[in-house]
């Protein structure tokens, strides 16, 4: 069984010809990440390196083992991709190495605004960036006679009249499950509303304000428009409503764009219409209603420097530009050295060029995610006004800030 | 039997109790006495690939050597059960003053995740428990009438929702009920309602839960019953039906007090079981609508941040929620050991 696997693997390694940049390692690589085609590739890159085992654990649940899999010593996992959200909690347990000498030793390819740098110290490269941003059906909105809308205002015009119409019951689509998801569309709201989370330079949450009702309020009257279950639809299930042709309008993530229509059963109408725009405003603001984010790995803390440089040769080896094909340009907009944004990509680079903020990477932060995903449902569901609803959030977050020591 | 055959009969399971129940409880217990130290922050610049800013981080070195002088943490009594997340005593406190009329105190208790985790959980575990003993107690009574050959077939089907692993069942159930789904577009043609949503209104998603709790759990209880009815004593039930007794007389009068203690063990069980709600609530997106203790740890163990003192204080406030839904039972079965004995 070995042989014939051997064997496999070096025909397939000599028909892909000489494009294999060499990879020599010399000790054991564990890399632990999310599953998506891109983080795919990387995972299948670091493999092509010989001398030594590479594994790599791929899985959705990675949040959930990455912490326990680094504090150890050694460490089960030599390596963690990560996210500007993820990277705090393993920065906030020290079990991440900073990376300059490894940098300065292996890392001649990397270009300067990969290197994630926090006190002077390099702690993540970055290979791929993601936003949420519009997509939309270009048919319906030119049976309605309207511009691709710029502003959430804009948005929930067109949609009056796409219902008006009769063209769809339930014209707006959003990722509104409650948790993870809802959280993280007040985020994107509250940033365009030009909010900040916290008294700058402290752990004290401040969102019971004008800039938080508002962020609310927009929510709510968007939800008017959205399939009754919204409460339930995470980021899967509006991809499957703009399948099926039931939304016409959404923010979407740019990292599932490209796939979008990619499934069997879509119809045509639906392929033909769908297209991808710049993130939306909201209430005036000039910041776009949206967060950038990176994806990158990092190098665990608690293994030996072989094992350490090992890792950073792998996954250096694994985004070398080399990389980038027809397909695997399409996974990303990768932040690789030759890229060449595809017509997918459209979405997250208007996002950059138009200053939106990257998603606050503060200890903090994902307390405030998880108090945000708990309480804004009985609001979203019209139980509770939104100013008391955002008391709550404020409660829940000083309730865990104080467990975590972040509030005295 | 000796006290010293006794000792080394009881020894491996005791040892084994021991180790994995009674000290994972101690364990759960010390670390929701336990908080983490204060954090040390400190402001730093950082560059990511959008732009450079001012940022502020852990200052990990301080707070490494505050965590060596005390490994445990800081002790915090019990104030992680008295804090918002779990009993929230100021807030109850505060909403018993503030509120005029019970109406609105109980309005503010709800508002208070982990009251409105036990309304639900309560509900759930007291609807929930005596309709499955019961749907469980006719399978069993019509499974044991059916001709033999035909008894195989059905007992296989009868156990098919148990069979099906929690999670797979409820994940199933939900895409049925879907607004879009076959029972969800069934119900809104019934009703005439094309707004109508399951997922969308906290009553209907209730009674979707513990429908779906009946579904699954009914076949244990039938189950159990089924063997009880292997040993139904037939002398009784034949001098019963000499004495003319019908059918539903045969039933009320020699076989349910024939199952009884078996009832006493599943409804010990499903107790239990029901208590700790979980997969359900998960596998339906309920959150929204319902929640329980149970999915308070997974919330608080799911978070970017985790927060180990809550999930534990949510642990050992389940173990002690079990304890107390159990001794009315516990206390009745141990008053007829001792009557017995």
């Amino acid at each position: 069984m070995f042989l014939k696997k051997a064997a496999l693997a070096s025909v397939l390694a000599l028909t892909a010809g000489g494009a294999f940049a060499e990879c020599e390692i010399s000790a054991r690589v564990n890399i632990v990440g999310n599953e998506f085609p891109a983080i795919q590739t990387i995972g299948a890159g670091a493999k092509e390196c010989t001398g030594a085992e590479v594994e790599a654990n791929l899985t959705a649940d990675h949040q959930k083992i990455n912490l326990a899999g680094m504090t150890g010593n050694p460490a089960e996992y030599t390596s963690a991709i990560v996210a500007n959200s993820s990277i705090v909690a393993l920065m906030n347990d020290d079990v991440i190495r900073p990376l300059d000498d490894l940098v300065a030793e292996y890392g001649q390819g990397l270009k300067k605004n990969q290197l994630i740098t926090i006190d002077g110290k390099v702690m993540a490269v970055a290979f791929m960036a993601n936003a949420q941003h519009l997509v939309y059906r270009a048919d319906v909105l030119e049976q309605v006679g309207v511009e691709p809308p710029k502003t959430y205002e804009d948005m929930l015009a067109a949609a009056k009249m796409i219902r008006e119409q009769g063209i769809m019951e339930h014209p707006i689509g959003g990722a509104f499950a409650g948790g993870w998801n809802l959280a993280q569309e007040f985020t994107n709201m509250y940033i365009g509303m030009g909010g900040e989370f916290f008294k700058p330079g402290t752990a004290e949450v401040s969102i019971n304000n004008d800039a938080g009702i508002a962020s609310l309020e927009m929510m709510k009257a968007l939800s008017e428009y959205m399939n009754p279950d919204f409460l339930t639809h995470d980021s899967n299930a509006t991809n499957a409503e703009f399948r099926a042709g039931n939304v016409a309008l959404m923010n979407m993530w740019g990292s599932r764009a490209a796939t979008m229509t990619e499934a069997e059963g879509v119809s045509d109408e639906v392929k033909a219409g769908f297209a991808i725009a710049g993130p939306m405003t909201v209430g005036g603001g000039e910041v776009p209603a949206t967060t950038l984010w990176w994806d990158g790995w990092t190098v665990a803390k608690n293994i030996s420097d072989e094992e350490a440089a090992s890792t950073f040769i792998a996954l250096t080896h694994a985004i070398r530009p080399e990389i980038l094909n027809e397909e695997t340009s399409l996974q990303a907009v990768w932040l690789i050295d030759g890229y060449e944004p595809t017509a997918a990509a459209t979405g997250v680079f208007e996002a950059a060029t138009a200053n939106a903020v990257p998603y606050p990477m503060l200890p903090f932060q994902g307390l405030l995610h998880t108090a945000l995903g708990a309480e804004l449902t009985d609001f979203m569901q019209g139980k509770e006004d939104a100013a008391s609803a955002l008391a709550d959030v404020e409660a829940a977050y000083v309730a865990a800030a104080k467990e975590k020591g972040f509030l005295q | 039997m000796k006290h010293r055959t006794f000792f080394w009969f009881i020894l491996p399971t005791a040892l084994a109790m021991l180790l994995f129940i009674a000290l994972p409880i101690v364990s759960v217990v010390t670390q929701s006495l336990f908080t983490p130290h204060e954090q040390v922050f400190k402001t730093v610049e950082s560059c990511t690939p959008f732009k450079c800013t001012e940022a502020t981080v852990i200052d990990t070195e301080a707070t490494e050597a505050l965590r060596e002088e005390s490994p445990l943490g800081r002790f915090a009594g019990l104030s992680i059960y008295l804090d918002r997340g779990h009993l929230a005593t100021a807030e109850v406190a505060e909403a018993w003053r503030s509120s005029d009329g019970l109406k609105d105190f109980f309005n503010k208790l709800g508002n208070l995740p982990f009251y409105r985790a036990m309304s639900f959980t309560l509900t759930y575990t007291f609807v929930v428990t005596p309709l499955l003993i019961i749907l469980g107690f006719a399978i069993a009574v019509a499974v044991n009438s059916l001709h033999r050959h035909l008894k195989g077939l059905v007992i296989f089907f009868s156990l098919l929702p148990m069979i099906v692993s929690p999670l797979i069942g409820s994940l199933v159930l939900f895409w049925m009920i879907d607004s879009r789904g076959v029972l969800g577009t069934a119900l809104q043609w019934l009703f005439a309602d094309p707004n109508l949503s399951l997922k969308a209104s906290t009553g209907l998603t209730w009674v979707m839960l513990i429908v779906y709790g009946v579904w699954h759990s009914a076949p244990f209880a039938f189950v159990v019953f089924y063997a009880g009815l292997q040993t139904l004593p037939q002398d009784t039930l034949e001098s019963s039906m000499i004495d003319g007794a019908t059918r539903w007389q045969q039933t009320r009068y020699v076989v349910i007090p024939h199952l009884m203690p078996l009832v006493t063990f599943v409804a010990l069980i499903q107790l239990m079981d029901n208590f700790r709600v979980f997969e359900p609530i998960v596998g339906f997106n309920a959150s929204a609508h319902a929640t329980s203790l149970s999915w308070f740890i997974f919330n608080d163990l799911g978070g970017e941040t985790r927060l180990l003192s809550s999930a534990s204080a949510s642990s050992v406030l389940t173990i002690l929620g079990v304890a107390i839904l159990l001794s009315p039972v516990l206390i009745r079965t141990w008053r007829d050991f001792n009557e017995k004995g």
